[in-house]
C-alpha cells in the first residue's frame, strides 16, 4: 500500500496547476495525477509543412476525432455543440486561443440585477487579487484602461493591430461601437523564460515558440521545483470514501494500465465541467448511491457551453490570414442586459484575423462559395488571405436539463464509463445569437466584406465546460460551498469550471484559474480546521 | 499496409478523376490540377486515418456511376459528381478535404499564391503594429462597467 499524501490533485490543466503551485508553499506532500503526459513542442503542428492537415486528425480539438491514448470518448450525439478539450500536462491550455477576458463584476450578481439564474456566493472583489496573481504567473499582454472591461494590468504590451485589426477598428469606429485590444496570454516580449510571439499563426493547437502561455510551461515548472509531485499517464477511476463519508484516496490506472490505490487526506478535483461530474458519478458507492458529493442531485446538471455565433466575410484588402495569433480584439458593446434587444444578459465578441489556405479551401468548399472546376482558382484567390471574422460568446444560463451523465455503453480504454452530454440551446440564447449575427453582418458590411457566411452555433465549439458542480451556500442547491469544498464530503474540493454558477459572456480560463487560486488561499487560511 | 495498397486500382483512378474535377490544372495561374502525379502520391501516402472514409466515398461514387467513374464521359461525370457531393455525407466531405489539403501544400501551388514554401516555425511572420490612434474615438467615448449593488 502506498503512503498517503496530504493533498491529491486530479488533473494537471489550468486549475490543477494553479492550485498545486499555490499550495506548494505549505510544504505538504502534494501529488497530482494526470491522465496525459508532458508535451513536446518539437512535435507541434507549426513545425511542419503539413501543419493545417494535422488539425483534422491527431491535433483536432475534439477528443473523439483526435483519439489519442490519453483521451476519453464523449457521447455528445444529443448536443448541437460538441465538446472540445485536451488531455495532457497543461490540459486545455495547450490547445486554446489564449484570449484572456475576465468575468465582469455584474456576472456574479445575475439574479439581483436581472432576476434570472442565481447570484454567486462570492463576488468579483474576492477574486481580484487572484486575477492579478494569475495574470502575472500566466504572463498576459494587453492594454490597460478598457472602459467596458474590468481593470487589468497586463505585464506586457498588447499584440500588434496588424492588417485585420486596422480594418475592424475602422469599421467599429464608423459604427460608433466599442472595441479594444484583447488581453491575451500571448507573450509580446520575452517573459519569464518564454520567448516572444513570432506570429506562427495558429495559437489554438499549441505554440512551438512557447509564446502562448500554457500551464506546462508556466505554473508547473514552479510547482515541481517547489516539491509538488506530478505523476503522468495516470487515469483516476474513482474517489473512495470511508464509513464517515470522508474521501480516503483514489483508484487509478498507472502508465502500464495497472490498477493502483493512492490514499490521501485531501482530494482536489480539477477535471473541468465534463471530467469532474464524470468522476463524481463514477465514484458512486453504497453510502453515495447517486454519485459522490451529489446529495443535491446537481452533479452534472446545469452544463453551460457558451454557444458561439460566428459570422465572417471577405474584404478586398489583404488580412493577416494565418500569419498572426487568431484573436486580437474584443468588443463589450453588447455585454450587459438591454431588454429592448429581446433577451436577457449579453455576449462578448472576439474578432478573428483570418485563416490559412487549407482551412480556407476546405471550409469555403463546404459552404458552397468555392466552386469545383475552372473557376476554382479565381475564386480561391479572392477568398484566401482576405477573411475577417466575428464570434459572439453568448452567455448560457444554467438549465438543469443540460447535463453530463454516464453513458450506459460507451467506455474509455480502461473500461471506465464515458460521459454523455444532453444539451439544447435555449430560446434566450437563440435570440442572443441572432442579435449577434445581425451586428456582425453590419460590421462586416461596413468593412466592405462580401460572401458572408455563418456558423451558429460553431458545432465543434464546446471549449467552455461550466456549471456541473456549482458553488453555493445552500447544500440543496449547490455541490460545493463558497470556498470550493464539497457540502457532503468535507475533505473533497473542486477548483475547475464546474463550480461556475453562471457563465458570463467571455472565455472563462482566467476566471477558472483565479477561482483555483482563491480556493487554495481559503484552504491555507483554514488548515487548522479545514474539515470543520 | 500503405494507403496506396488500401485503395484498389479502380478507386485510385476514380480519386484522380474526381480530384481533377475539384481542382483542374490552370495555364492562367500556372498551377497543376489535383490529379497531378506528385499531388496524388501525397494523397495516397498520407491518407492514414482517413483511408476508410475515402474508400467509402469512392465506393459511393462508383455506385452512383454504375461503372468505374473514371470511364464515364464528361457530361455523365458532371451529373454523378454533383450527386456525389450532395448525397455523399461525411465520407464525401472527407475525400474533398483530403484533395484540398494535399493540393494547397504543393510547392507549385503555394508559389502561385505568393506564399513561402516553409513551415511557420521557426521563422514566423512579421505583423505590422498598426495605427493605434484608431483607438482614440473609443477612449474619448469612454463608458463604464455596469454598476453592481
Amino acid at each position: 500500500m502506498k503512503d498517503p499524501v496530504d493533498v491529491l490533485i486530479i488533473g494537471a490543466g489550468a486549475s490543477g496547476a494553479a492550485v498545486a503551485w499555490s499550495l506548494a508553499e505549505t510544504k505538504m506532500h502534494i501529488l497530482c495525477l494526470e491522465q496525459g503526459g508532458w508535451m513536446n513542442p518539437a512535435e507541434y503542428p507549426s513545425t511542419g509543412r503539413d501543419w493545417e492537415a494535422k488539425f483534422y486528425g491527431e491535433w483536432s480539438s475534439s477528443p473523439n476525432i483526435r483519439g489519442r491514448p490519453e483521451d476519453y470518448p464523449i457521447n455528445d450525439d444529443n448536443s448541437p455543440i460538441k465538446v472540445v478539450n485536451y488531455n495532457a500536462v497543461g490540459g486545455s491550455t495547450v490547445m486554446y486561443t489564449a484570449h484572456w477576458p475576465r468575468l465582469h463584476p455584474s456576472d456574479f450578481k445575475v439574479k439581483t440585477l436581472d432576476g434570472v439564474a442565481d447570484d454567486w456566493p462570492i463576488d468579483y472583489d474576492a477574486l481580484t487579487p487572484f486575477f492579478e496573481e494569475n495574470d502575472r504567473m500566466m504572463g498576459t499582454s494587453g492594454l490597460s484602461g478598457d472602459p467596458l472591461s474590468p481593470l487589468t494590468h497586463p505585464p506586457m504590451p498588447q499584440q500588434p493591430l496588424g492588417l485585420s485589426g486596422a480594418i475592424i477598428g475602422k469599421a467599429m469606429n464608423e459604427r460608433g461601437w466599442h472595441w479594444w485590444p484583447s488581453d491575451t496570454t500571448v507573450a509580446t516580449m520575452d517573459y519569464e523564460g518564454r520567448a516572444r510571439c513570432i506570429n506562427l499563426g495558429h495559437c489554438t493547437p499549441a505554440c512551438a515558440q512557447g509564446a502562448k502561455s500554457s500551464t506546462d510551461i508556466t505554473y508547473w515548472p514552479h510547482a515541481v521545483r517547489a516539491g509538488v509531485e506530478l505523476r503522468t499517464h495516470c487515469r483516476v477511476r474513482e474517489i473512495t470514501t470511508d464509513e464517515n463519508g470522508m474521501a480516503t484516496g483514489v483508484v487509478y490506472y498507472d502508465k502500464d494500465g495497472v490498477e493502483q490505490f493512492q490514499p490521501a487526506h485531501v482530494v482536489i478535483i480539477a477535471c473541468n465541467g465534463v471530467g469532474t461530474p464524470r468522476l463524481l458519478l463514477n465514484s458512486a458507492s453504497s453510502r453515495f448511491p447517486n454519485g459522490l458529493a451529489n446529495s443535491s442531485g446537481l452533479v452534472g446538471k446545469n452544463l453551460m457551453f457558451h454557444p458561439y455565433a460566428q459570422i465572417y466575410g471577405y474584404v478586398k484588402e489583404p488580412t493577416d490570414s494565418n500569419r498572426a495569433p487568431p484573436t486580437c480584439l474584443w468588443s463589450k458593446e453588447w455585454y450587459d442586459t438591454d431588454l429592448a434587444r429581446g433577451f436577457v444578459r449579453g455576449y462578448g465578441v472576439q474578432f478573428v484575423r483570418g485563416a490559412g489556405p487549407v482551412f480556407e479551401a476546405v471550409v469555403s468548399e463546404q459552404k458552397g462559395i468555392l466552386p469545383w472546376g475552372a473557376d476554382h482558382h479565381r475564386i480561391f484567390r479572392k477568398l484566401n488571405g482576405h477573411r475577417l471574422g466575428f464570434s459572439a460568446i453568448c452567455e448560457d444560463l444554467p438549465e438543469e436539463h443540460n447535463q453530463v451523465t454516464l453513458d450506459p455503453v460507451l467506455k474509455d480504454s480502461h473500461g471506465i464509463p464515458a460521459p454523455k452530454i444532453d444539451y439544447t440551446i435555449s430560446e434566450n440564447s437563440r435570440k442572443m445569437m441572432e442579435h449577434a449575427l445581425a451586428r456582425g453582418r453590419e460590421i462586416l458590411e461596413t468593412a466592405g466584406a462580401s460572401d458572408i457566411c455563418v456558423n451558429s452555433p460553431i458545432p465543434w465549439g464546446g471549449w467552455h465546460l461550466l456549471g456541473t458542480a456549482r458553488m453555493g451556500t445552500d447544500p440543496e442547491r449547490s455541490v460545493v460551498n463558497e470556498w470550493g469544498r464539497s457540502h457532503d464530503v468535507k475533505n473533497l474540493f473542486i477548483v475547475d469550471g464546474s463550480v461556475f454558477v453562471t457563465s458570463g459572456g467571455v472565455n472563462p480560463t482566467s476566471t477558472i484559474q483565479a477561482i483555483a487560486l482563491y480556493v487554495a488561499d481559503q484552504m491555507k487560511q483554514r488548515l487548522a480546521n479545514l474539515f470543520d | 499496409m500503405s494507403a496506396e495498397n488500401q485503395l484498389t486500382r479502380a478507386q485510385r483512378d476514380d480519386l484522380r478523376t474526381i480530384a481533377a474535377m475539384i481542382v483542374p490544372a490552370s495555364d492562367a495561374y500556372k498551377v497543376p490540377g489535383a490529379d497531378d502525379p506528385a499531388i496524388q502520391a501525397d494523397m495516397l501516402a498520407t491518407l492514414g486515418r482517413d483511408s476508410k472514409l475515402v474508400a467509402a466515398a469512392l465506393d459511393h461514387l462508383a455506385r452512383l456511376a454504375g461503372q468505374p467513374f473514371a470511364e464515364l464521359d464528361a457530361a455523365k461525370r458532371d451529373v454523378v459528381a454533383q450527386e456525389f457531393r450532395s448525397s455523399g455525407g461525411g465520407a464525401a466531405a472527407t475525400l474533398v478535404r483530403v484533395v484540398l489539403q494535399c493540393y494547397y501544400r504543393d510547392d507549385r501551388v503555394l508559389h502561385s499564391l505568393g506564399l513561402e514554401l516553409r513551415a511557420p516555425f521557426p521563422k514566423g511572420y512579421v505583423l505590422p503594429d498598426g495605427d493605434w490612434s484608431l483607438l482614440d474615438p473609443v477612449k474619448a467615448r469612454a463608458g463604464s462597467l455596469r454598476r453592481v449593488p
